[in-house]
């Protein structure tokens, strides 16, 4: 195992400029997550987690400071890296679940793959995955839009793990679902990092944040 | 690859989720391609009827008498007054005959519209009066035969079918209230012949130059000189002969060349095609608005699933290329089916404007399908590029939160 951390920030601020004045939603930051941590990110609503979070995922790059990931500093990099970073190393779930509408389960999960590796999946990867989240029989050809909120999240997470990220982020992942969907959420997540993933999730449900091995605290875009 | 296998796909997918939508935006393409299909195909077909016909009289100087500078069509020589201010004098002539005999056949031609009655109907139509030793060697009959007789005249086949003349019968030429009547017996029908440079004989009465000169006077006064040259290749010779000769001193004639002719008709013809055409293109404009504004919505509508894509690690190329692959099946599609409905429509349209369709499956005028559908296309993607830059372009932070 290298020493390097998996997500490192220094010093970074992301500043939005609005017409009526500019908006701090993350204020010199400086963060470091290891490698095959499970971390939750909390505070209250407006505090920065998910501009944190979007920084972390490379959908967003830092006004000042530095990340690293996997040793890698984004600052340089092209909008063509970050999204090769994006599609290999990181794995995203939202709060709002976020499939491609018009795709079934199964294409879901195997659209970035395709993307990925430019040839389809021949070792049955991605129905490997699919039951792996308890998605299986006919809901693997529904579309996704007549999935259930719990169902819809599940294959997310297969897609997230199809193209074999070191990190998963979650923004809020259990945050449209019932207690019941949501702890399966959670088994699958810590049954994840157990198998060495770096998960870092944000969420502002102290029960969901204690599935985490470190709990870091944002408000007003500054951890405590 | 792959994943221009599947990035297409999902672009056929929102077709196909947005079916009715991208059926109207693929019409507009339908009815452009159509549109500019079947001008073309008009345009190139009456060219090559035109042609065609003419063609076969390529070798045809007309002399006639100088306008005086302004030089109008051959059309300009014909059908004027039986002798008016301006016309080819006996001695001009016997210069002319004298220097282009050697090129082909010389031969002096007059023409007038006069009044005709046939029995108790009555009309109008062009007498041409011709020197009867041509007459044989220029006109080709279906039914009976020159005669040498001076009341007789051979017709066109579509006097004869108007007025159901037969060999033998009798047609009165002028009109009873204003003076004189001849009247002509008809010795033979004239094969048709179509339009033509020299005579439009197919709903004409040709006859001798002397009945003429008594129907209507004007002796030795004709409207035009007509040679038919038996070497195509001599034509500037020949023109330039005459030319030299007979306006030495003032102009008094002017020379027109058949082929050049057929250039400026030909040359007309397909200037007036492009016009119809563009006129047409203006139907495929009103298509890339209407694609525009279809992909407009399409980016619109799917903002968060860009915004989706673009957090998976999708390429702003590829999205880019979605959003082509849309426009461009909307464009395939409809120019493909516009292909196939400009054959039918082409096909009755170009039979009811040129009368035949002889031509249709020629080249030149099937050439005008692909050329619609390969403009439909390029006018589909074209309007699709803005919006697909416009989608690769989003902030996928700002896309995901898109509701
Ligand atoms: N695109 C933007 N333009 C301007 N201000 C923004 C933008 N995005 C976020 N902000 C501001 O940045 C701050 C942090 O927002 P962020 O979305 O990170 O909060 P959050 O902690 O995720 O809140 P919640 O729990 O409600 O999701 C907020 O004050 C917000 O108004
Ligand atoms: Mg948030």
């Amino acid at each position: 195992m290298s020493a390097t951390p998996a997500v490192e920030l220094e010093h970074v601020s992301r500043i939005y400029s609005l017409p009526s004045g500019d908006v701090t939603a993350l204020d010199d930051v400086t963060l470091s997550i290891e490698r095959g941590e499970f971390v939750a990110i909390m505070g209250p609503s407006g505090s920065g987690k998910s501009t944190l979070l979007n920084q972390i995922g490379c959908l967003d790059l830092p006004t000042r400071g530095d990340l690293r990931l996997l040793g890698r500093s984004v600052r340089a990099m092209s909008d063509r890296e970050l999204t090769d970073l994006r599609l290999s190393t990181i794995g995203f779930l939202f709060q709002r679940f976020n499939l491609i509408p018009v795709l079934t389960a199964y294409e879901n999960v195997e659209f970035p793959y395709l993307i990925k590796n430019r040839r389809s999946d021949a070792d049955g990867r991605v129905v490997t995955l699919l039951s792996l989240v308890g998605i299986t029989g006919p809901l693997v050809n529904r579309v996704s839009t007549q999935l259930s909120g719990g169902e819809q999240q599940r294959v997310a997470i297969a897609r997230a793990l199809v193209n074999d990220p070191e990190i998963i982020l979650c923004d809020e992942p259990t945050g449209n679902l019932d207690t019941k969907a949501g702890n399966q959420i959670m088994h699958l997540l810590e049954d994840l990092n157990q198998r060495g993933k770096t998960i870092v999730m944000v969420t502002h449900d102290p029960v969901m944040a204690h599935h985490a091995a470190r709990i870091i605290d944002i408000r007003d875009g500054r951890i405590e | 690859m792959i994943s221009t296998g599947v990035i297409f796909q999902v672009a056929v997918r929102s077709i196909r989720l947005h079916f009715l939508r991208s059926v109207l935006a693929a019409l507009g393409i339908v009815i452009g391609v159509v549109a500019i299909a079947s001008m073309g195909m008009m345009g190139a077909n009456m060219t090559l009827a035109i042609t065609d016909q003419l063609s076969d009289m390529a070798n045809m100087l007309v002399v006639g008498p100088s306008t005086g500078g302004g030089g109008g069509g051959f059309g300009g020589f014909i059908g004027g007054g039986g002798a008016g201010d301006s016309y080819i004098t006996e001695k001009q002539y016997q210069n002319i005959q004298k220097i282009a005999s050697k090129y082909g056949i010389v031969y002096t031609l007059r023409s007038s519209s006069e009044y005709i009655e046939i029995g108790k109907s009555r009309g109008r139509a062009t007498i041409y009066g011709l020197d009867t030793e041509v007459l044989p060697k220029i006109l080709a009959l279906q039914e009976g035969a020159f005669s040498k007789s001076i009341t007789s005249v051979v017709i066109g086949p579509r006097l004869a079918d108007r007025y159901g003349l037969k060999i033998g019968s009798r047609i009165d030429i002028g009109n009873p209230d204003e003076g004189s009547v001849t009247t002509v017996r008809v010795s033979g029908i004239i094969e048709e012949r179509g339009m033509s440079f020299d005579l439009n004989t197919d709903s004409a009465i040709v006859g001798s130059d002397r009945l003429f000169t008594i129907i209507l006077g004007g002796e030795g006064k004709y409207n035009q000189v007509n040679i038919v040259l038996s070497d195509i290749s001599r034509v500037d010779e020949a023109k330039k002969e005459i030319t030299d000769e007979l306006n030495r001193r003032d102009e008094v004639i002017s020379i027109q060349d058949s082929s050049r002719m057929l250039e400026t008709i030909t040359s007309s013809l397909s200037t007036m095609t492009g016009f119809v055409m563009a006129i047409a293109g203006i139907s495929l404009l009103v298509a890339a608005v209407s694609i525009f504004n279809v992909m407009m919505m399409s980016v619109n509508e799917r903002i968060r699933e860009i915004g989706i894509m673009r957090s998976i690690g999708v390429q702003r190329w590829d999205i880019r290329k979605m959003f082509l692959y849309e426009a461009g099946v909307l464009g395939t599609v409809g120019a493909g089916i516009g292909a196939a409905v400009s054959f039918a429509f082409g096909y009755i349209f170009v039979f009811g404007m040129v009368g035949t369709v002889n031509y249709f499956f020629s080249p030149q005028s099937l050439l005008f399908i692909p050329y619609a559908m390969a403009v439909g296309i390029l006018v589909c993607v074209l309007s699709g590029i803005y919006p697909a830059w416009r989608a690769s372009n989003l902030d996928p932070v700002e896309a995901l939160r898109a509701e």
